[in-house]
């Protein structure tokens, strides 16, 4: 970057829309279920034909009211839907009902850290509104010139979270963005998959020299539907911009279009009548009220959030920030971390096992926390059998494996196979002659000096008991015997 | 508030139709008439009444999360001026 380049800094907002986990749709009662045939999931109501009443769902209400909770907003007592009326082939009615002037939820925060430090976003409001259909765009000859409307998501619950212009760079916006999902995720609302388009993001970005208050022509970024998505596209758009005004150039307002493909932004829509949504309150619903209580019983159901655990499991176990953040990643593995812990007592152990052969074994078998045939308490009973002896450390590796097979408990598995760690100074001792016996060059050289050679007499006792020997014993014996 | 054949060419534009000289003309004078007679509301005095854009008890009306049954796919696309592959074909929206 040249020094031009430092002398501005980058102002970005983000607009995060989150699918809500309901059964069934904001308006009507098709089902939400990702991936059916097209236009299986229709009804009259979101296809827009005339005379049809919308009914609001009631679990959307509850699950929007959480997440504003969550990010500090205050939930209004009364709010107002809205159409927002524009033409489009995903839209049937024509409008899309949503909330404007009065949303369900407004001026809250969201703490992040993008690695320089904590900082605080403004969160300027949540609100709820219907999802539109999804195009898919023809790819054979025949069907150049077309777009094939499937409507099924038509109306699926969202809920839409704009922050504040104060992120300042591309690693901020993914901070942020990570923090809101895993913020929906605890609160098992949204399934948080950017790939299905259950979490999406759009941003405002602008740039301006350093010290100056006034705002920035700003561009509209759309489809930055991955954390590498939104930070290259931030950086890019940064980068264009920058180069535009120290050119002498001006920066004109527009949507751009993020290309994956290239990792560029281009022009999308030139807006003329630039968003004349003509916004005028649903009349076919009433305004949505929330009582007092409503709000405070909803409070007490939330979880510890990500944030405020991840600085407990720090405290609470003196465990690193990393190992911290690794482990309430999700829920589930946080509650199995602790679980766990709460019956073998030593947290970083524990944390060493979950966040290794746990996770590894979770993945490479593409399971989650809640199918793990591993329960905290067997993994706990595994950890005090290698604490007592009982087995290796390696060979617990190995009933590890068997134990996530099979959902056998370790110690089944250990006295089945005949894994337990042997300790017998006597049977030992016979093995380690063996060895000795086997090698006379290596004994005559560790004799003569060269005791790194030590570690060879160990492994080949390991060899020939599988690992099943006891180490710090086997070591001792040779040493002993050698000596 | 006066109206021109440039808001009414606008509000034609947003709503997808296509008007005539003529007809810019005739509607610039007939949506003037209905705005000068909606304008006598103004007369009323509403200092310190909050705007009601609804008129019945304010109260939750929601149903619960439960899925009902969808209209099948063929009665769906019925008004379709084009479908295939059980979707409505439209001409490529471009982005």
């Amino acid at each position: 970057m040249s020094a031009a380049m430092e002398r501005y800094e980058a102002v970005i907002g983000l607009e995060v829309h989150a699918q809500l986990l309901t059964d069934s749709k904001l308006f009507c009662g098709c089902s939400t279920r990702f991936g059916a045939s097209p236009n299986t999931q229709v009804c009259p109501v979101c296809l827009g034909m005339p005379g049809v009443l919308p009914a609001l769902n009631e679990k959307a209400v509850l699950y929007a009211i959480k997440m504003a909770l969550s990010v500090d907003c205050t939930v209004n007592r009364k709010s107002v839907f809205a159409r927002k009326n524009y033409f489009y082939p995903d839209l049937p009615k024509g409008y899309q009902i949503s909330q404007y002037d009065e949303p369900l939820a407004k001026e809250g925060s969201l703490e992040i850290d993008a690695g320089e430090g904590k900082k605080r976003v403004g969160i300027t409001r949540v609100h709820m509104e219907e999802d539109a259909g999804k195009l898919l765009h023809g790819e054979g000859p025949a069907e150049e010139g077309f777009s094939f409307v499937d409507l099924n998501r038509t109306g699926v619950a969202l809920i839409e979270i704009v922050s504040e212009p104060d992120i300042r760079t591309p690693d901020e916006a993914v901070a942020y963005l990570k923090s809101l999902r895993d913020i929906l995720v605890y609160l098992e609302i949204c399934d948080g998959n950017m790939q299905e388009g259950s979490l999406r993001c759009d941003g405002n970005v602008s740039i301006r020299p350093f010290g100056e208050a006034k705002l920035g022509v700003k561009a509209e970024l759309k489809n930055m539907n991955s954390f590498k998505f939104l930070k290259d596209a931030l950086a890019y758009e940064i980068n264009r911009q920058t180069e535009l005004v120290i050119g002498g150039k001006r920066v004109i307002q527009e949507t751009r279009l993020f290309d994956p493909a290239t990792g560029a932004t281009r022009p999308m829509r030139t807006k003329e009548a630039a968003h004349d949504y003509r916004y005028f309150p649903e009349p076919d619903l009433l305004p949505l009220v929330v009582t007092e209580e409503e709000v405070e019983d909803l409070r007490k159901t939330l979880p510890e959030l990500p944030a405020r655990k991840k600085e407990r499991f720090e405290k609470e176990y003196s465990i690193s920030p990393y190992d911290s953040g690794v482990l309430v990643s999700s829920k589930r593995l946080a509650d199995f971390y602790e679980q766990t812990v709460k019956r073998f007592n030593e947290p970083k152990t524990v944390a060493n096992w979950v966040m290794g052969d746990f996770l590894r074994l979770l993945n490479e078998n593409s399971k989650d926390v809640s199918e793990s045939p591993v329960t905290p308490g067997k993994l706990a009973k595994l950890l005090s059998m290698i604490k007592e002896g009982a087995i290796s450390g390696k060979i617990a590796k190995e009933v590890f494996e068997e134990m996530f097979k099979t959902g056998k408990d370790a110690d089944a598995i250990v006295k089945g196979g005949g894994l337990t760690q042997i300790s017998d100074e006597g049977e030992l001792a016979g093995i380690v002659e063996g060895v000795i016996g086997k090698n006379p060059s290596e004994v005559e050289k560790y004799r003569a000096g060269k005791t790194n050679l030590l570690g060879f007499f160990v492994g080949e006792v390991m060899k020939l008991t599988k690992g099943r020997a006891n180490p710090q014993l086997v070591s001792e014996l040779i040493k002993k015997r050698l000596g | 508030m006066p109206i021109t054949g440039k808001d009414v060419k606008h509000a034609a534009q947003l709503a997808r139709l296509a008007l005539t000289e003529e007809e810019i003309k005739l509607y610039t004078g007939q949506l003037q008439r209905i705005l000068d007679y909606v304008e006598k509301l103004s007369e009323v005095d509403t200092k310190g009444v909050e705007p009601a854009a609804y008129t019945v008890p304010q109260r939750r009306a929601a149903r619960p999360d439960t899925v009902k049954d969808s209209i099948p796919p063929e009665d769906a696309l019925r008004n379709a001026p084009e479908k295939e592959k059980g979707c409505f074909k439209v001409p490529k929206i471009i982005e």
